[in-house]
This record gives structure tokens, C-alpha cells and sequence, in this order.
């Protein structure tokens, strides 16, 4: 498909954003757009995803919080982080490289500042969480389950981190530690474990299934791959890092492939589907795969409102279809012949 | 609804905020070296400052993500009345799309974004330095300061005449407009830095605005410290969102703490105050990572937090002219 970012089709939601019925008489109004992920009741199935939503204050600039699924918001440390020097950042074909080295304010100035302007703001609140270490892990998961009761609606296990205490291999490529880390934070809180996984191994379904054994409420499918840009002129990575994590629609087939996937190995286990999402039909895709919700990020970048637009998309693509429940869509994926 | 959605425009009331438009083009000319765009777009008129920004898309094939572009100049009045010019230098696939717009095609700009210029708080002479075309945001700002009653000096490098922008502009919204060439193909040979001090002197600015390359804005920050002059530089980085949620455009800014921390050039900044950028702090330096064992050296630098040690962030009087508390 041509991947002119104009053709994101911004007049047809921009059609539809009143709200109000379908252009074509359908009661898009009555459509239901609520989902359970995993113990996690959400308005809609959209969200937005973890390093793509800052702290929330900067897309509520654009448009109300509380009108998303969900605000995943970016992944939260047991100490402030600065993060990486720059490049941060190298575009690619229909996607881009990042490595920004999980610059947040910490734990501790989280808890104090961002989530009561996010519950002020009436958002429900998944909070990514994100460490060097199983302890760390712990530590930040124990902090916010000490927040008031109610206030964080999920937690989400940013798995794609450096173990220091395994060579520095990242946890989301060993089931094991994958899960160590998501028994250590399942035990410590009480809301819903959401394990973020990547597709950079051999098989995600091993994976998948140790963190689910480990107490997993349901899975975030996919977090970036890794990758890489040279400068054929100056020989220098695209990024400071050298390797980055890449996303966009260049990863979107990948992403779809690993949610149909674990799907099909594990029917029960509820998915929030990630990658490269910028239209409703991609969402429509992701929930046939068999993902019960789906976050949006690096859509954001390109366009602010995206995530609002997608919800009021889905339910005119569902209106317009005679499709009462988004709920219907989930897993149905129809067999050649 | 706090959100207005009529039409193609989407965002909230508010006047502080932006908006996303599809805009229509209403032309695309030349301005030596470099193209300039004018498109409608009323409620970024309307809202914009002296030093924000717009986000554009761009369909050349294969990109992703909008492009950044200073506010050059706004028509709020008259036959024109809510158009935003931009002006921009071919250097990739997007910008190299964006030259080839038509008239009467549309774009989708978002904005305006980012933090203005701060407007002095008392009678002070502004000198503006603008490099290449560093130069476009400063129109917008000589034209604000003038309605302020405030004396506008402008001083003008590029590497050439042809790259040299906006001359007769520059001269029709100054007192006193000064040129630098590298090549002295116009006005003085050499670059801005080299006739500072004599401008400063000459023009007697209370403070100064810069806008262009970083290693220009570096030259143009340590000096003003060093002779007091409050200085307040728009900086161009690489963006990815430029609305402060992918972290990609930071700056090392150095605290009222001493703290360098990285700081969003698309939501902390473009403007920032030029004494406190760490200009010294090498963008291949670690600013990471309050006990981060992991942390990996750049070139030549230890690991491990940056040095905190530096000269006082501020010129005396620096946040009293600005208005800061």
C-alpha cells in the first residue's frame, strides 16, 4: 500500500468525529465499544501505547483523556532517568528507529505528580513499568500498589530491558526471566499483569506461556524490533545507541502475526495488540487476529488525535456493517476454503 | 465539548492550544537559496507566537512522520488575513515533497507548538541574530517587539549571499540591520560571531534573540554570559512528534540546581534560555543515569552523570527581564 502519510485518511474520521449517527443512517451511537481485557473494563478498545503517551498531559493538549480505552502511560523506573544522548531517533521506510534509554521522572515523582493529574483528568491509567533487575521490578510495582485503591487501573511489564544480572540480555528474549520478573510483579500488585513481550526470539508462544504461568493477566503484543541505520556518507548509526527499536507500519504484518499466533496457542489469555496501528482497518485486523483491545504509538507522532479518531472510526466501520458488539470481531480470523 | 471538531479542524477552544488543519497552499516561491510557503490556516495565525512551530505532513514516499517548521511570518489582518508563511532548505525526501506543492493543494499542518520567545518585561534594546534561515522566526519577533515600542537591531550571517535570508525584510522591521557572509559576497566578511561584540556595543542591546545552527547559537550564548547580555536562542533539533510524547528532540539544560537534564526541544523548547543550554556537554556524552552501572561512554567521555560544575547559569538581572520569578 502506498504509505503517504495524507492518505491516514484523516477526512473520513474528520466525517465522523461529531459523533453522532453514521452518514449512511446507521446508529453508530448504539454500537458497543466496550471491551474486558483481562479483568480490565474498558469504554473502547483503544489505548495509547507505553512511551507514546509521555505522562498524558502533552496529548490532553489535543483532546480529552478520558475519552481513550486507556492511557498506557510511558514506562516508569525505580529511579529517574535522563536517558540516552541524541541521535534518539532515525526514520526508515514507513517507520522509525528509537532509542531513548526510558527517559521518566522515577518512580517516586510519578506517584506524586503524574497520576493524580491523570485520575484528575479522568484517564484510566495502565502504568508500564520498567527496570534493570527482578528487584527493580518489585520495587516499582510495590510503590504502585501502595497508590490509592482504584487509581492505577493495570499494571503493563515492559519485558524489553536489559537484565544486568543476565549479561545484559534482554528479559522479554529468556522465558525464564521473563518470568521472574512478572511473578515478582503480579505478587506485588492486585490490579491486572499485562507482560509486554517482543518478537525478537524464537518462539513468543514459550514466552508467552512462561509469563502467563508466572501470573500474567493477559499480554501487550508486540514491543518494537530491533534494528539498525547507517549514514552511507559519514558511516554513523542513525542512533547513538547503535541499535534501536523499530516501529510503524513497517513492523504492522509482524505485529499481526505474533497476536494471531499466541491466539491460536492460547485462546484464553487476553491480548492488547501493538504495532504499526494508524487505521481502522488495522485495528479491525488486530482484533481478528484475536487481540481484545490494541494501543497506538508512533501514529501519535504523526498525528495527535489519532487515538481519539480511531475509537469513533471503529464504531462507524462497526455501524455501517450491522456489527452490534466490537466484542464479535475478536478472533475471527475465516479459513481458505 | 471541549474539543471543536467543526469542519476540518480539530482542538480545543483554548487559544494556548494547537490545532491540526488541512490547509490550503496559497503559494510557493523562492527566497534565494531557500523556499518559502504560505498556506491558510486562520486559527494558527491567530494563535501563534514569536518561535513556535508547525508540524507538516509530508507524502514523499516511504516517510512517516510530519516535519517541523518555524513560524516565519502571520497575516492576522487585511486580504491575507490568517495565512502562515514557512520558509525551508531542501536537505531530504520530505523537504524535497514539500518544494513541489502547488498552489491550492492542501497540507495538514499541526500547531502552532512550542514555547515562544519571552518578550522582555522592561525597556531594553533587542538585538536579533539569525543564521541561514535561522532567520525566518525572527520576523515574526522584530515585528512583535516594535508593537512593544522596543528598538530592533537585526544581525544577518550565511555562508553566502544567496543563503543569506530575507535582506530587505531585515532591514524594513530594524534600526539597524548588520549582514555577514563567509565568502563576503554581501555585507561583512565572516560570520556573526565576529562583529558581536561590535554590534552589542554599537547597538547597546539589553538583550538578544538568536535563532540558527547550534554551533552559532553555542558562540552566540557564551559570549552574551560572558558580557551579561540575557540571550534567548530557538534551537533546531531532530523531531519526531514535536508534541513532547516521543522524547527524541532533547537538549542538556542545565538547571537553577545545576542539574543538567535532558529537556524536549519541541515542548520545553525551541526557545530556550542560551546561558543555561550545557553547550559544553557534548551530545555524544552520557547524561544518564543517576546511578546507571550499565551506562555506556561516548567518545572521550567517562561514563556517568555530566559535570555539574559551570559557570552561574545566569547573567545578572537575566530573570527579572524575562519576567521569571
Amino acid at each position: 500500500m502506498n504509505p503517504d502519510v495524507r492518505r491516514i485518511d484523516p477526512t473520513e474520521r474528520l466525517a465522523s468525529s461529531g459523533g453522532g449517527p453514521g452518514r449512511d443512517g446507521d446508529d453508530a451511537t448504539a454500537v458497543d465499544l466496550r471491551v474486558d481485557l483481562g479483568g480490565l473494563a474498558l469504554a473502547n478498545p483503544i489505548a495509547t501505547a507505553s512511551g507514546c503517551a509521555a505522562s498524558g498531559r502533552e496529548l490532553d493538549r489535543f483532546a480529552d483523556l478520558d475519552q481513550l480505552g486507556a492511557v498506557v502511560v510511558k514506562s516508569i523506573t525505580r529511579e529517574p532517568r535522563e536517558g540516552l544522548p541524541t541521535p534518539r531517533m532515525a526514520e526508515t521506510p514507513s517507520g522509525m528507529l528509537n532509542a531513548i534509554g526510558l527517559q521518566n521522572p522515577g518512580v517516586e515523582a510519578w506517584l506524586e505528580h503524574d497520576l493524580p493529574w491523570l485520575l484528575e483528568r479522568g484517564a484510566t491509567v495502565v502504568a508500564s513499568v520498567a527496570g534493570r533487575s527482578v528487584d527493580d521490578f518489585a520495587h516499582v510495582a510495590r510503590r504502585l500498589a501502595a497508590a490509592p485503591a482504584g487509581s492505577i487501573a493495570a499494571v503493563e511489564v515492559n519485558l524489553s530491558c536489559p537484565n544486568v544480572e543476565d549479561r545484559g540480555l534482554v528479559f522479554a528474549c529468556s522465558a525464564p526471566d521473563s518470568a521472574a520478573v512478572v511473578r515478582a510483579v503480579a505478587s506485588a500488585t492486585d490490579v491486572p499483569v499485562f507482560a509486554k513481550l517482543t518478537s525478537d526470539v524464537t518462539s513468543i508462544v514459550e514466552i508467552a506461556d512462561a509469563v502467563v504461568g508466572a501470573g500474567a493477566d493477559g499480554l501487550t503484543l508486540i514491543n518494537t524490533l530491533l534494528g539498525m541505520a547507517i549514514d552511507p556518507e559519514t558511516g554513523r548509526p542513525g542512533l547513538w545507541n547503535t541499535y534501536g527499536g523499530l516501529s510503524g507500519p513497517a513492523i504492522r504484518p509482524v505485529a499481526l502475526r505474533n497476536v494471531h499466533q499466541v491466539h491460536q496457542a492460547l485462546p484464553h489469555v487476553p491480548i492488547l495488540g501493538c504495532g504499526g496501528i494508524q487505521q481502522v482497518t488495522d485495528v479491525v485486523q488486530f482484533l481478528r487476529a484475536g487481540a481484545t483491545a490494541v494501543s497506538v504509538g508512533t501514529a501519535s507522532f504523526v498525528d495527535p488525535f489519532v487515538a481519539w479518531d480511531l475509537g469513533d472510526g471503529l464504531r462507524r466501520w462497526l455501524a455501517a456493517r450491522g456489527i452490534p458488539r466490537v466484542t464479535d470481531l475478536i478472533g475471527k480470523v475465516e479459513p481458505w476454503g | 465539548m471541549s474539543s471543536r471538531q467543526a469542519g476540518q479542524l480539530r482542538g480545543r477552544d483554548d487559544v494556548e492550544a494547537p490545532v491540526r488543519g488541512r490547509c490550503e497552499v496559497l503559494s510557493r516561491r523562492r527566497e534565494g537559496a531557500y523556499w518559502t510557503l504560505t498556506f491558510a490556516a486562520k486559527e494558527i495565525a491567530e494563535r501563534a507566537r514569536p518561535g513556535q512551530f508547525v508540524q507538516i505532513a509530508v507524502g514523499a514516499p516511504h516517510t512517516l512522520l510530519r516535519r517541523p517548521f518555524s513560524i516565519a511570518r502571520v497575516s492576522r489582518q487585511g486580504a491575507s488575513a490568517g495565512t502562515v508563511d514557512v520558509v525551508f532548505d531542501v536537505h531530504g525526501p520530505g523537504t524535497d515533497w514539500l518544494s513541489k506543492v502547488e498552489a491550492h493543494d492542501t497540507l495538514e499542518v499541526v500547531g502552532p507548538l512550542g514555547k515562544p520567545f519571552p518578550l522582555p518585561q522592561r525597556q531594553v534594546n533587542c538585538l536579533l541574530i539569525g543564521g541561514g534561515y535561522g532567520v525566518a522566526p525572527l520576523f515574526l519577533l522584530a515585528e512583535h517587539l516594535t508593537r512593544q515600542g522596543l528598538r530592533v537591531d537585526m544581525l544577518v550571517g550565511a555562508s553566502t549571499l544567496e543563503r543569506l535570508l530575507g535582506v530587505v525584510e531585515s532591514k524594513r522591521l530594524s534600526a539597524s540591520a548588520v549582514f555577514t557572509t563567509d565568502d563576503g559576497s554581501y555585507g561583512e566578511p565572516g560570520q556573526v560571531t565576529d562583529v558581536l561584540d561590535d554590534v552589542l556595543d554599537r547597538t547597546g542591546a539589553g538583550v538578544v534573540y538568536a535563532c540558527g545552527p547550534n554551533p552559532m547559537l553555542a558562540a552566540v550564548s557564551q559570549r552574551c554570559t560572558e558580557r551579561e547580555v540575557p540571550v534567548q536562542v530557538a534551537v533546531e533539533e531532530l523531531m519526531g512528534c514535536g508534541i513532547g510524547v516521543c522524547f527524541t528532540c532533547v537538549m542538556p539544560v542545565r538547571g537553577k540546581d545545576q542539574h543538567v537534564r535532558m529537556k524536549r526541544a519541541c515542548v520545553d523548547g525551541p526557545v530556550f534560555n542560551g546561558s543555561r543550554i550545557a553547550w559544553d556537554v557534548s551530545r555524544y556524552a552520557v547524561p544518564s543515569v543517576l546511578g546507571e552501572p550499565g551506562a555506556v561512554a561516548g567518545p572521550g567521555d567517562g561514563a556517568g552523570p555530566l559535570p555539574d560544575a559551570g559557570p552561574p547559569p545566569d547573567a545578572e538581572g537575566d530573570a527579572a527581564v524575562w519576567g521569571e520569578a
